[in-house]
């Protein structure tokens, strides 16, 4: 559903019948806003009962922007702005990767955590470069020869071949059905999102994921505010909390405004590409009539948008 | 009206027998005490500092606590066993131990839900699971239909239970009319509070070693094991405590019964053992099974697994020969390591060679923390404190110590 679109769909009854609950207890719960303060705990209500991001209306959402805009530049002391900016007609996003370019130099990896304002402390990234011997990729992709911890003075390392995975944004994707609170859902641009604000951090997405490109906040997450990205979206890189799921969101809030993943502008050998997968003159397309690609582990027919392909 | 009155004085009564008991009595509720105060602060320790406090991580991103989860369902799920003899086949020495079973039903369910609600990192927002306040994902979503199954098993059970005491209290034969229909019904829920709890992992097609067709039908055979292996020992313990009649031949029945749930147990298990080796090259499920008998990267669970088998087969042989199983010294002894076994075999032996290697092939190290396993600890302490309390009002009534008299 485009929250931008005043087309979208009416709230259903159901929807409406829980606004309603959910304002009453919003009444009824303020009066301990001033217990929070007085303890000097973030006791935020508002926060607490906001209610499913589809179904939020279009002012209730105007609400969330601005309280989370307001919240976040208090706490960062910068000019932060939050958007919901809705998909674009006609548009189904998807990615392409050469490997045969892929130097391993995990330059991806830095400037996606820097876009998305991603925990520094405890680390967390959403790409993971995996390595391989290049004898062994050739006789096909073993994941479990795989190393991710690998560090070297300079790469590419000799007779290595690199692979990074994030999220794939999978068109059946494992995760979003079975998600108990329908916290995380593939957008109408195939972008698969979670609310941060939904999910309640049960991990099933995670033991779904045949990918492992969903990471958890362990702990609270710390983010120096000098290095906070100032530009959110609502379902991407605003920053989380303690106890929920993030993953890679293809940069919504930068590709939705015609701009490319920070991953592939950061890309020192133009290894990552990125497209309209139903424009047939996309780069994306193009790649995928000329190339050989091939998408990871293909028999569990999750169908990825991110295409791995030999230049 | 009479009978509110008559529901209350049973309330109050049920309160003055617990609050009674010898010394041994209150050394064990100060014992659980204990547990479950000190599980509570390790709890807040983990609220306050995040699930960072176990050793789980993105790589095992399941642990002790949902291997926990998965024993006790099957533990709950167990208590049928006992029903459809008793009920269904009207045989005697069982129906008497009947009640304590679904006791231990009650008691293992509200484990299930603390184990589950532990785990997740944001507690707070457990309402979003519920219907019409929040957003359970219906029919897709196998947790919700967990949720559901768990909550009407122990609804049932809780029911059956309060009744049968209720009655016992005020001097009335129980409707058999009316009870039975819902004590037949907590017969398929138990069925499917396990199978469900099954498909939750079975479900999963990016781990190959659940996404096998047989874990439910394993599910609930080693339940079958586990259950009233824990019954029989509970039952040993309470009638030397209580006057209770419990019968030795009871319990030898219960102990022929683990024979044949075992049998099933340890077919199961060599189905995918074969399955896993027999074709190992052909399954992405083999290198899982590598790291669950031998070990991976010179890691692996390798001793707990064949623990666990070690301790099946011998509890096995010990309930199959009619000789053995009948000295109840023995047949104690196969309990203690059928619960072992199966403990071992479906908490974390299930668990960990399901998330190892992850899904990037990683092979992650985890054992749980100090405070993962004294948070669990207080899970049990409660589960326990349960079970004692709701078992010394129902033999209190039993054996007519706490009776309705009109004043």
């Amino acid at each position: 559903m485009n929250p931008d679109d005043p087309d979208a769909p009416k709230l259903d009854a159901k929807g409406a019948s829980r606004r309603k609950f959910l304002r009453t207890a919003v009444a009824g719960a303020a009066a301990l806003t001033g217990v929070g303060a007085a303890t000097g705990m973030e006791f935020d209500v508002e926060a607490m009962f906001q209610g499913h991001f589809r179904e939020l209306s279009r002012e209730d959402l105007d609400r969330v922007l601005e309280r989370l805009a307001k919240k976040y530049s208090a706490r960062y002391a910068k000019d932060v702005k939050v958007s919901a900016t809705g998909p674009i007609d006609g548009v189904v996003f998807g990615y392409g990767l050469d490997i045969s370019r892929c130097i391993g130099c995990r330059k991806c990896v830095y400037a996606c955590v820097d876009e998305n304002n991603q925990s520094r402390d405890p680390q967390i990234q959403w790409i993971r470069v995996l390595e391989f011997e290049r004898e062994k990729v050739m006789r096909g992709i073993n994941l479990e020869d795989g190393n991710p911890y690998y560090d070297h003075e300079e790469v590419p390392a000799p007779d290595k071949v690199y692979l990074p995975v994030a999220c794939q944004h999978c068109d059946d994707s494992p995760c979003t059905q079975v998600c108990p609170t329908g916290a995380t859902w593939m957008e109408p641009d195939g972008i698969v999102v979670i609310d941060y604000d939904w999910c309640i951090g049960c991990r099933y997405c995670m033991a779904a994921c045949p990918y492992g490109a969903r990471k958890f906040n362990w702990a609270e997450p710390n983010l120096p505010a000098e290095d906070v990205n100032p530009n959110m979206h609502l379902l991407g890189n605003r920053p989380r909390g303690k106890g929920v799921v993030e993953k890679c969101s293809f940069c919504i809030q930068r590709v939705r405004d015609g701009r490319y993943p920070a991953c592939l502008e950061a890309c020192p050998v133009g290894a990552r590409k990125f497209g309209n997968l139903l424009d047939p003159k996309s780069e994306i397309r193009q790649l995928l009539a000329t190339k050989r690609t091939f998408v990871l582990k293909a028999e569990l027919e999750t169908h990825p948008k991110f295409f791995y392909f030999w230049g | 009206m009479n009978s509110v009155i008559q529901f209350w004085r049973f309330v109050a009564g049920s309160a003055r027998v617990v609050a009674r008991g010898s010394v041994g009595y209150y050394a064990w509720i100060a014992l659980l005490g204990v547990l479950i105060v000190v599980g509570s602060f390790a709890y807040a320790n983990q609220l306050q500092n995040g699930l960072s406090t176990t050793n789980m991580r993105d790589q095992i991103s399941w642990g002790f606590y949902i291997g926990n989860f998965a024993f006790l369902v099957g533990v709950a799920a167990a208590a049928v066993i006992l029903v459809i003899p008793a009920y269904v086949y009207q045989w005697g020495p069982i129906k008497e131990v009947v009640l304590l079973g679904e006791i231990m039903a009650v008691s293992a369910i509200i484990m299930c839900m603390l184990f589950v609600s532990i785990d997740v990192g944001r507690p707070d927002r457990l309402w979003h699971l519920f219907p019409v306040v929040g957003n359970p994902h219906f029919p897709h979503s196998l947790l919700v239909w967990d949720i559901l199954v768990l909550n009407a098993y122990f609804a049932i059970n809780y029911f059956v239970v309060t009744y049968l005491v209720f009655k016992g209290y005020t001097g009335q034969r129980y409707n058999a009319a009316f009870i039975m229909p819902v004590i037949f019904l907590s017969i398929p829920l138990a069925v499917s509070i396990h199978t469900v709890t099954a498909f939750l992992f079975m479900g999963l097609k990016a781990r190959p070693f659940w996404n096998s067709a047989i874990l439910a039908p394993r599910f609930l055979a080693s339940a079958f094991c586990s259950g009233p292996a824990l019954l029989v020992l509970i039952f040993q313990i309470l009638r030397s405590v209580r006057p209770i009649k419990i019968s030795d031949e009871a319990l030898r029945k219960i102990g022929e019964l683990l024979a044949y749930a075992m049998a099933a147990n340890l077919f199961f298990l060599a189905c995918e053992v074969f399955r896993d080796f027999y074709s190992a090259s052909a399954s992405a499920h083999t290198i899982h099974a590598e790291f669950q008998w031998f070990g991976l990267e010179e890691h692996g669970i390798a001793g707990y697994t064949w623990l666990a088998l070690a301790c099946n087969s011998i509890a096995f042989a010990i309930f199959l020969v009619p000789s053995l199983r009948n000295r109840l010294r023995v047949l104690s002894a196969g309990c203690v390591l059928a619960i072992v076994g199966v403990f071992t075999e479906k908490g974390l032996g299930l668990l960990l060679p399901g998330l190892t290697p992850d899904a990037l092939g990683e092979v992650y190290r985890y054992a749980p923390s100090a405070n993962e396993i004294l948070v669990g600890a207080g899970v049990w302490g409660i589960g326990a404190l349960c079970f004692t309390l709701m078992s010394k009002v129902a033999i209190a009534i039993t054996l007519g110590e706490l009776r309705y008299r009109p004043r």
